[in-house]
C-alpha cells in the first residue's frame, strides 16, 4: 500500500509498504532516516521514539498505515539547519552519549519534557525518561544533560 | 494483509462484519508487538485510530462514558478526579510513550489477565459497550472476560466504550512489579469504597486466568467496616480482607513470579489499599 505523511516538515510518499509494517521500518528502510533506532520492537526501550502529531510515541508500535496523513518529527528534524537543538547540545557537553544507540530516543523524550515542563524536577525527568533504556547505564550524565538543557532553554526563552 | 481504515463508527462496524477475521488495532501497543515478532498474521488490520467517535469521553449522569480510543495519558490528565483508581492504574502502564498510545478499549480487547485497567473497572462496576451491525450490547465487566486473553466479543463486534460510574468514595490501586515503569503486573489490586451503598468493590489483576472480583472479600468488608462511626480500621479486619482477596485468586507460576508470591503480595496489596482508602474516607 501507499503511505503519505509529513516527516520533519516535508511531505513524503512511499509505495509498496507491507500492511503489517511499523512506522519505524518505513522511516529507517524506506525513507532513509536511520536516526530512530531499532532495538526491542516491543515498546520497551524507547530507542525509536518520534513525535507523531506532536506526541512522543514508539515508532515500532505504530502501524505504517496509521501514520497516513499525520505529521512525524524524528530526531533528524529536531535541529534547525545544521545547528543542534539545546537538548542535543547538552547531551554532547554533559557526556550523556556513550555508545549512542539510545541517544536519539532520549533526545526526543527529553525535548518533549522540556516543551511541557520547562523547569523539571529530577522526579519529572526520571518519569519522562522511564521508557528509554541506556544499556551503557549512563543515566547520571543523561540527567545532567536534561538539567543543563532546561537551564539553557530558560535563558533563551524568558 | 489488508489495511482497513474506516473514518466513521458505522464504517468500522461494516468493515468488521465483512472481515470478521480482521484484527482491530488502536494504540498498537499489543498488536504491533505480535506483528513485529511474527506471532500473528491476520488477514486484515482494522485501524480504529481514524474513528473520531472513539476518542472522546463524556458524562452521562453519574457515569463516565469513556470512548474505547481514549489513551491512558488522557485518563490521567482528564479523569483523575472522578475515576481515581483507573487514573492510578493508568499511571502505572508502561512508559510515557506507551501511555500516549495505549487505550482502555485496547486493554479490554487484549483481555490480558495482567491488564492494568481491569482491576479498577471491576472494582468500579464498569459496563463494556460493544456493537456490531446486528446492534449494541452492554456487558457488565465481571462477565466480559472468559479466559486468558479471551473475552465475550463475537467476531463481528467491536468495543465502543466503557461506562464507568464516577467514584462515590475513595478508591485505590496498587501493583507489584520489578521496577516503577515498564512493568507487566506480577499482581495488582483495586479497591473502591461506596459509602452510600455501604459497599466495597474489588478487582484482582494478574493472579487468575482472567481479571476477577474478590466477592467474599467485598461482602466481608461491606459488613465489617464501620461506615457510620468511621472508626479506625482494625488490623484484624484488614488482615481478613487481605486473606479473602488472596483466597479469591487462582494464580500460576510464571516468568514474572510464583503462585505463592502472587497470593502473598495480593493479600498485602489488599490490606494496604483498603487501609489507604479507609483513611481517606475517615478524613472526608
Amino acid at each position: 500500500m501507499r503511505v503519505t505523511t509529513t516527516v520533519n516538515g516535508e511531505r513524503r510518499q512511499v509505495e509498496d509498504v507491507w500492511e503489517g509494517e511499523s512506522l519505524l521500518y518505513v522511516l529507517r528502510e524506506r525513507m532513509g532516516l536511520p536516526g530512530s533506532k531499532n532495538a526491542c520492537e516491543q515498546g520497551e526501550c524507547g530507542s525509536c521514539t518520534v513525535y507523531l502529531d506532536s506526541v512522543p510515541v514508539c515508532a515500532c508500535l505504530v502501524a505504517a498505515g496509521q501514520a497516513e496523513g499525520r505529521e512525524i518529527r524524528t530526531v533528524e528534524g529536531l535541529g534547525i539547519d545544521d545547528e543542534l537543538n539545546p537538548v542535543q547540545e547538552a547531551f554532547v557537553e554533559a557526556g550523556a552519549v556513550q555508545c549512542g544507540f539510545c541517544t536519539p530516543g532520549l533526545v526526543v523524550a527529553a525535548d518533549d519534557l522540556l516543551d511541557r515542563v520547562p523547569q523539571p524536577s529530577d522526579a519529572d525527568i526520571r518519569e519522562a525518561l522511564a521508557g528509554n533504556l541506556c544499556r551503557c547505564t549512563g543515566y547520571e550524565q543523561i540527567l545532567t544533560a536534561v538539567r543543563l538543557a532546561a537551564t539553557r532553554r530558560a535563558k533563551v526563552v524568558p | 494483509m489488508e489495511f482497513l481504515q474506516p473514518r466513521t463508527w458505522a464504517d468500522a462496524l461494516s468493515a468488521k462484519a465483512e472481515h470478521p477475521a480482521a484484527l482491530p488495532i488502536a494504540g498498537g501497543t499489543d498488536v504491533m508487538v505480535d506483528l513485529n515478532f511474527d506471532r500473528v498474521r491476520p488477514a486484515a488490520l482494522l485501524d480504529l485510530t481514524g474513528v473520531d467517535d472513539l476518542i472522546h469521553w463524556e458524562m452521562d449522569g453519574g457515569t463516565v462514558r469513556l470512548g474505547a480510543g481514549v489513551t491512558y495519558s488522557r485518563v490521567i490528565a482528564e479523569l483523575a478526579a472522578i475515576l481515581p483508581a483507573l487514573a492510578m492504574a493508568s499511571r502505572t502502564v508502561g512508559s510515557p510513550q506507551i501511555r500516549n498510545r495505549g487505550t482502555v478499549g485496547g486493554n479490554l480487547g487484549s483481555a490480558s489477565p495482567a491488564g492494568d485497567a481491569h482491576p479498577p473497572l471491576l472494582a468500579g462496576d464498569a459496563v463494556v459497550e460493544v456493537e456490531s451491525i446486528r446492534g449494541p450490547r452492554a456487558i457488565p465487566i465481571a462477565e466480559f472476560f472468559t479466559g486468558v486473553k479471551e473475552n465475550v466479543l463475537q467476531p463481528d463486534e467491536l468495543i465502543k466504550a466503557v461506562l464507568v460510574p464516577t467514584a462515590s468514595g475513595p478508591q485505590q490501586f496498587a501493583k507489584i512489579g520489578t521496577r516503577n515503569a515498564m512493568v507487566i503486573a506480577v499482581s495488582s489490586f483495586a479497591v473502591a469504597l461506596r459509602p452510600g451503598e455501604r459497599r466495597v468493590g474489588t478487582g484482582i489483576g494478574s493472579a487468575a486466568p482472567t481479571p476477577r472480583r474478590a466477592e467474599g472479600a467485598e461482602e466481608f468488608a461491606s459488613e465489617a467496616l464501620d461506615w457510620e462511626g468511621r472508626t479506625q480500621l482494625s488490623e484484624e479486619v484488614a488482615e481478613r480482607f487481605g486473606g479473602l482477596v488472596a483466597a479469591a485468586a487462582a494464580p500460576i507460576d510464571d516468568v514474572r513470579g510464583t503462585a505463592a508470591y502472587r497470593r502473598h503480595s495480593l493479600a498485602v496489596l489488599a490490606r494496604r489499599t483498603l487501609g489507604w482508602a479507609w483513611s481517606a474516607y475517615q478524613r472526608s
